[in-house]
């Protein structure tokens, strides 16, 4: 019960600090830009008479940028509403007229995780279906495997919101999202000199690459969601501006969950033993 | 070391005041005490279980230090929330929450924001809180810091009428004042230990000051004095001193008539809690 009544007050915080409605405001201006930039773009490759499989491929590579602009926007939301949730809580003391309420310490914070949780779900949710929207009507392209795309994208949010409530946990707010984005950072060049490592066929520079998705691994799952949402023809030639030469693994994405997993459990152990 | 060597008893039912310094250890004390820190040794029973487990603290109620809370919560939803955190029924709290905010004079800004909330009525709103589910033992942490005189008088009568209904309440305040004529039992703590303690129902130290008007007094009778007291001190017809008891009032005014002074008056007065306080505190530490 503690957990729903913690989840239900931090979504609500969201609403009601218009957290969420910000949000989805400006993902929708993003979603009317997006959508004008496709339709011009689609003029002119009419007008210019490419033909349409070359249109397709480049129509297809702009929705890349869309669905990776929607991901970036997703990871600072989950890592900007959560940044304070604990850490700003346990210096102000507002923690303390709750915890010592009849309500277990890993009650408050899978609750407040599962409120942000719900928060992201929707703004991926939304964005992802706007950008697919944008993508059938103005070019006609349906994304394949738009889903999945979207889940993996959620799962590297949730990754993200989960080491940030770990962080927050150990740190003051500050410290707390500098960390945070800073290791989401590392995983973002590590993912990037993995894709120009394969694409110069460079193995010492892959596995520069695939250590700092171990110690990271969010960016990883862009990477793998990407792969998954390219057209058949982009998957065989394995890169586009946005996508991928070296698409991370199906057990790269399960070290990722179960990464999520254990930074859980000890955000909750710390938590449940640290003084308030 | 916040808190050292800490050994406290408080009985059910009393109004028992915990005073001491800046930096003593008594918010501390009572962080070990609801479960927020977790002591380094030793042990805690509170309503006769160990300190900090979810059910006991189905029947405690706290209000910070400061007390803060989401500022986009009007007065009600905060109620509410705290009264759902603590099991209570949607029914119950609709009846709850008109009363409690009768109770702290909160009724007319009930559907306001906490942002827009004073000092003063964030502390009576932490006070409705602390009181949602009608807890057995009551910890409050400066109730009175940043309330105006209504305000305070609103405390002193809240937490009497807890008394009344046979709660435990547990303060900790500067306004020692207020813990006066509020607290049944007081305990002074000093740099992490209990330095004293004292039974304000049935005296206030011990310690009595008396006023004597008197002239031809010799001075070896004053000398004398020192048997029965201390801090003498003698100012023209006007003697003071810090007698040990109440029992020793009679012998002294006859040890001063016997010794052949004009007596005009002998009058004992009460060390007040703040003397006392000072007393045991010694020099002001600037903390």
């Amino acid at each position: 019960m503690g957990v729903w009544i913690m989840a239900s007050v931090t979504f609500r915080e969201a609403a009601r600090r218009k957290i969420l409605w910000a949000a989805l405001l400006a993902g929708g201006a993003f979603l009317t830009l997006f959508a004008t930039g496709m339709h011009f773009q689609a003029k002119d490759l009419v007008r210019y008479s490419v033909p349409p499989f070359v249109r397709y491929q480049v129509q297809s590579s702009v929705l890349q940028v869309g669905f990776y602009a929607v991901d970036v926007l997703a990871v600072l939301l989950a890592i900007l509403t959560s940044v304070d949730t604990l850490s700003g809580e346990i210096a102000s003391g507002t923690i303390h007229a709750i915890a010592t309420k009849p309500v277990a310490r890993w009650q408050i914070l899978v609750g407040k995780w599962i409120g942000f949780a719900i928060m992201v779900a929707v703004y991926v949710a939304l964005m992802f279906a706007g950008v697919g929207i944008v993508g059938r009507v103005v070019t006609g392209i349906v994304t394949p495997r738009i889903f999945l795309g979207g889940t993996l994208v959620y799962v590297e949010c949730l990754l993200v919101l989960t080491m940030t409530v770990m962080c927050g946990t150990w740190f003051s707010t500050l410290t707390n999202g500098v960390v945070v984005i800073g290791l989401h950072g590392l995983a973002f060049i590590g993912g990037w000199i993995e894709q120009i490592a394969a694409l110069t066929n460079s193995p010492r520079l892959v596995t520069v690459g695939i250590v700092s998705s171990l110690l990271m691994p969010s960016e990883a799952l862009w990477h793998r969601a990407s792969f998954e949402m390219q057209s058949s023809f982009a998957r065989t030639l394995q890169f586009t501006p946005f996508a991928n030469a070296s698409a991370p693994s199906l057990a790269m994405v399960g070290y990722a969950v179960v990464y999520l997993m254990i930074a859980f459990a000890i955000a909750i152990c710390h938590f449940r033993e640290r003084d308030l | 070391m916040a808190v050292r060597n800490l050994s406290l008893t408080v009985r059910r039912g009393e109004i028992f005041g915990f005073l001491g310094p800046n930096g003593a250890g008594k918010s501390t004390s009572i962080k070990m005490l609801l479960g927020l820190v977790k002591p380094t040794g030793g042990e805690a029973l509170v309503l006769g279980a160990p300190s900090g487990s979810v059910d006991i603290r189905r029947k405690i109620g706290f209000l910070p230090e400061d007390f803060r809370f989401y500022t986009w919560l009007t007065a009600s939803e905060l109620l509410e929330l705290h009264g759902r955190l603590c099991g209570m029924s949607a029914l119950r709290l609709a009846e709850r929450i008109p009363a409690l905010l009768e109770l702290v004079g909160l009724t007319p800004h009930r559907e306001k924001r906490l942002r827009e909330f004073s000092k003063g009525m964030s502390q009576r709103i932490g006070l409705a809180q602390a009181l949602i589910h009608d807890p057995e033992l009551i910890f409050l942490d400066e109730p009175t810091s940043g309330l105006d005189p209504m305000g305070r008088r609103l405390v002193r009568d809240v937490v009497r009428a807890q008394r009344e209904r046979g709660a435990t309440v547990f303060l900790n305040s500067h306004l020692l004042s207020e813990v006066e004529i509020t607290c049944d039992q007081v305990v002074f703590m000093k740099q992490g230990e209990v330095v004293g303690s004292h039974d304000l129902r049935t005296e206030c130290g011990g310690e009595i000051r008396v006023v004597v008007l008197v002239q031809n007094l010799p001075a070896e009778t004053i000398t004398g004095l020192t048997r029965w007291g201390s801090s003498i001190e003698k100012q023209g017809d006007l003697l003071t001193f810090s007698a040990r008891s109440k029992e020793v009032l009679p012998e002294v005014h006859r040890y001063l008539a016997a010794s052949g002074a004009d007596i005009f008056s002998f009058t004992p007065e009460r060390l007040s809690l703040e003397e006392l306080f000072l007393k045991i505190m010694g020099e002001d530490q600037g903390l």
